[in-house]
């Protein structure tokens, strides 16, 4: 467990729990990412101005840390473009089909006590936990 | 008012995933990788998440209204259904290929980087698909519904 950060971990998670609960008594609206970046995919005009608000303070997030000198690296992601687009596609579709993603049913899911959530996030966890395992260990990625 | 909120939330949360590591995707594959050096920071995240979402949320059940806003939008299904996990189940594939969700895969748009573009689209068209095949088989069975009515 070299890689542990608990202390980081532990600060970042209060700051994604606070924004769940500022966001849902602010505006009513639960702060799930997939949902919310969804909602604007649709022509219908309506209900667009909060998601954009809340995806441009989630892109501001990094270029202002980068500004203050704490800026993001690069994510490192696979090299082989099939993958990518399979792993967007199936996340697309999954979190549609699912109503929610490790946000939406992971953070406020759960801490609505939602049986759906709970069950989406065990759900998601154990696919993506064997993904890695094939992927990583008998594929040898 | 409320659209100030929303960004402000949105940043909070790009700090979180932020501070936290969450929006790399190696970070997060060192969480799922259970056979491998395991990290477990993400359930450190996950659980103090909680630990303030679970009373945050309990507090706004006791408000009629939110502060911005007429009424409060909450998922109104319950029951445990195959969309949902079947769903989870794909979604988790695609998580566990690359080691971006929703979140993190928006956020890491501000470094421009190529791949993270690449899978932000794909992500947007597995979300339209999703909802053209909903949309096209709600049609089918209204033209069963329709066909059945006139036969009787």
């Amino acid at each position: 467990m070299a890689n542990f950060t608990p202390v980081s971990a532990a600060i970042g998670g209060v700051l994604i729990g606070l924004s769940a609960v500022l966001l849902m008594l602010s505006t009513g609206r639960i702060a799930g990412t997939s949902g919310i970046f969804s909602g604007l995919l649709n022509l219908r005009g309506e209900d667009k101005g909060w998601r954009i608000a809340f995806i441009a303070g989630l892109i501001l997030a990094p270029i202002l840390a980068g500004l203050i000198g704490y800026g993001m690296a690069q994510p490192k992601l696979p090299s082989n473009w099939a993958v990518i687009i399979a792993a967007g596609l199936l996340v697309g579709f999954g979190t549609r089909l699912g109503g929610g993603c490790t946000s939406g049913h992971g953070i406020c899911g759960i801490a609505r006590l939602s049986p759906r959530s709970i069950a989406a996030t065990i759900v998601f966890m154990v696919t993506a936990v064997i993904t890695v395992a094939v992927t990583h260990h008998v594929l040898g990625g | 008012m409320w659209i100030i909120a929303a960004l402000l939330c949105g940043l909070i949360f790009g700090a979180g995933l932020l501070i936290s590591g969450m929006v790399q995707p190696t970070k997060v594959l060192g969480f799922l990788d259970i056979f491998g050096a395991w990290d477990p920071s993400l359930a450190v995240v996950m659980a103090a998440a909680l630990a303030v979402s679970v009373p945050g949320f309990r507090l706004a059940d006791r408000n009629a209204q939110p502060w911005f806003a007429a009424q409060y939008f909450r998922p109104g299904k319950s029951g445990i259904d195959l969309p949902l996990v079947a769903g989870a189940a794909l979604f988790g594939i695609g998580w566990g290929l690359v080691g971006l969700c929703p979140g993190p895969a928006l956020e890491s748009l501000a470094t421009l980087s190529p791949g993270v573009i690449v899978f932000v689209v794909a992500m947007a068209a597995g979300m339209m698909a999703h909802d053209a095949w909903q949309q096209s088989r709600l049609t089918a069975q209204r033209e069963r519904l329709l066909a059945s009515a006139t036969d009787g």
